[in-house]
């Protein structure tokens, strides 16, 4: 027979399950970091992360009768980013409380995946850090990288260690924000053998997996670039004024810029349309982090400055181009 | 009239269905007791001030109506306030500021104007304590929900009983504090006006 179809006849031949795959590809490589500089433990608590996002949305569409669709992997991607914001050091229960949030309140109960406003892996983390803040703040161990470590949670040979970003929120004197500005202190962040949560902590190897996105469009570099980009060129001006008592460096390499910059912000459901509107989202989301790092009350803003700027898309939307020869 | 009572209860829940009442509902529902004696505390006072105002309700004047109701309502609040302070006065610093705040709590002058003021006393009445019931009961649920799951304890009466410990120590110990704090509440209210549609609709 023949089969009559309105145009258009090209497709791509992207479609959602492609792109979330090469998200889960482009994330790999931070993984097999976190297992090297944190021990097998890293890879246990991603794999119970990811088991429960899928199992939690597996349970919610078969109760509510929907199309069953966990095998596209967006969970699976909520599932890793969650289990990368934590301590490697938390318990077995904690990527799995935050998973089921993660994907049952924040994504399912919105409608799902294309539907949801906030990340659904950010918004587990804001749930894990109002209900188990000394879990997600205190359990710091520095990384011991090339010994790959078991999987018991409090590791014998495991220091405990303040995170760089800790550190700094103290305010411990002089001699500590001269070690934080030392070449050797941005050469640990860049690769990695820093202290912190399981993905989070190298930035080589997060942006190795975010370039592979960007070169297959899968991710708008104009988001990461002004959120990034605004964070050192604010932290900058502060540290020139002497506000910042690190440098711009230092900032952008600490902590989860690279991660939420990189692969949160860039979340195709949760971010603008227009490549305006991208460059705005991106822009405010570099300020309001630095606002929270140097007068909040934590010691990062990553996650709260991606979830407020969340909450403008659909606002940004709205600054949509004037169909040509429409009507005013 | 019995249709009235269960009316109150299910059609003109108000929180699940009206959603009208919800500031003490969020505030105080942090546990279980807690929302037991904030619901009944609202329950006494919808169902005087439901008797009284549809009783006087051919010579309330029409447009002085609302500080009328408002007078009759602080009328039995003044009472409620004073019984919890000399009998329960745990209950009573517990609940604080929400006790005086019925006066103006919006479910309580909403059934005054929406029922009581074009209905003869014994529909008032029966209305009354069918709202008054199922806010009780969401309130109640409410707490208890949030009480288990925030505090790992249900039923702690303060000065009196410590709970029962529902998941057992280790729960107890590491609770979800969300709960307790103010978006466990609208999280909790959300999913129960969800859960609640589900069935209304089969």
């Amino acid at each position: 027979m023949l089969q009559l179809t309105p145009a258009p006849h090209i497709s791509s031949g992207t479609n959602t399950k492609k792109i979330m795959y090469s998200v889960i590809l482009a994330l790999t490589p931070a993984l097999i970091g976190s297992v090297y500089f944190f021990g097998w433990r890293a890879l246990f608590l991603t794999i119970l992360s990811v088991l429960s996002a899928e199992v939690t949305e597996y349970l919610f569409q078969k109760v509510t009768g929907r199309e069953s669709r966990i095998s596209n992997g967006s969970a699976v991607i909520t599932g890793i980013l969650l289990a990368f914001n934590i301590s490697v050091n938390s318990p077995w229960w904690l990527p799995v409380a935050g998973s089921i949030f993660a994907i049952f309140v924040a994504k399912q109960v919105f409608g799902g995946l294309g539907y949801n406003i906030f990340n659904p892996a950010l918004a587990g983390r804001a749930f894990l850090m109002a209900s188990w803040p000394s879990l997600m703040t205190g359990r710091w161990i520095a990384p011991n990288s090339g010994t790959l470590s078991g999987l018991s949670s409090i590791t014998l040979d495991g220091v405990t260690q303040a995170t760089p970003l800790s550190l700094l929120k103290l305010h411990q004197g002089e001699s500590v924000i001269q070690s934080l500005n030392s070449p050797g202190m941005l050469k640990a962040l860049f690769f990695g053998n820093v202290g912190g949560c399981i993905g989070e902590t190298s930035a080589l190897l997060l942006l190795i997996g975010a370039l592979y996105l960007f070169i297959k469009g899968y991710a708008d570099w104009r988001i990461s670039v002004g959120y990034i980009g605004s964070i050192f060129i604010f932290s900058g001006i502060l540290y020139l004024f002497r506000v910042s008592p690190v440098n711009p460096l230092f900032h952008i390499l600490a902590g989860g810029v690279m991660l939420g910059g990189l692969f949160m912000a860039t979340d195709l459901v949760t971010s603008p349309v227009t490549r305006k509107g991208r460059w705005i989202f991106g822009f405010g989301g570099g300020i309001i982090c630095v606002l929270i790092r140097l007068w909040g009350g934590y010691p990062e803003g990553v996650s709260y400055s991606i979830l407020l700027m969340n909450m403008f898309v659909p606002l940004l939307d709205r600054m949509a181009p004037k169909v040509y020869g429409g009507l005013k | 009239m019995s249709r009235t009572f269960i009316d109150g209860i299910i059609k003109n829940n108000l929180i699940l269905v009206l959603a009208i009442g919800l500031c003490p509902t969020l505030a105080v529902t942090t546990s279980a007791y807690n929302g037991l004696g904030m619901g009944l505390a609202a329950t006494f006072v919808l169902i005087f001030s439901n008797l009284i105002i549809s009783a006087f309700r051919n010579i309330i004047p029409d447009n002085l109506r609302i500080p009328i109701f408002i007078v009759i309502i602080a009328t039995f609040v003044t009472v409620v306030d004073y019984t919890l302070k000399a009998y329960v006065p745990f209950l009573s610093v517990q609940l604080g500021v929400f006790v005086p705040l019925i006066v103006v709590n919006c479910g309580i002058l909403g059934r005054a104007e929406g029922f009581a003021y074009d209905h003869s006393p014994g529909y008032a009445l029966m209305d009354g304590l069918g709202i008054g019931l199922g806010f009780t009961i969401i309130l109640f649920v409410m707490g208890t929900i949030r009480e288990i799951l925030g505090q790992g304890i249900w039923l702690k009466i303060p000065g009196m009983f410590s709970g029962f410990k529902v998941f057992g120590e280790a729960f107890t110990n590491s609770s979800v504090i969300l709960m307790i704090l103010p978006p466990g509440g609208f999280l909790t209210i959300a999913l129960l006006m969800g859960i609640f549609n589900l069935f209304r609709r089969k």
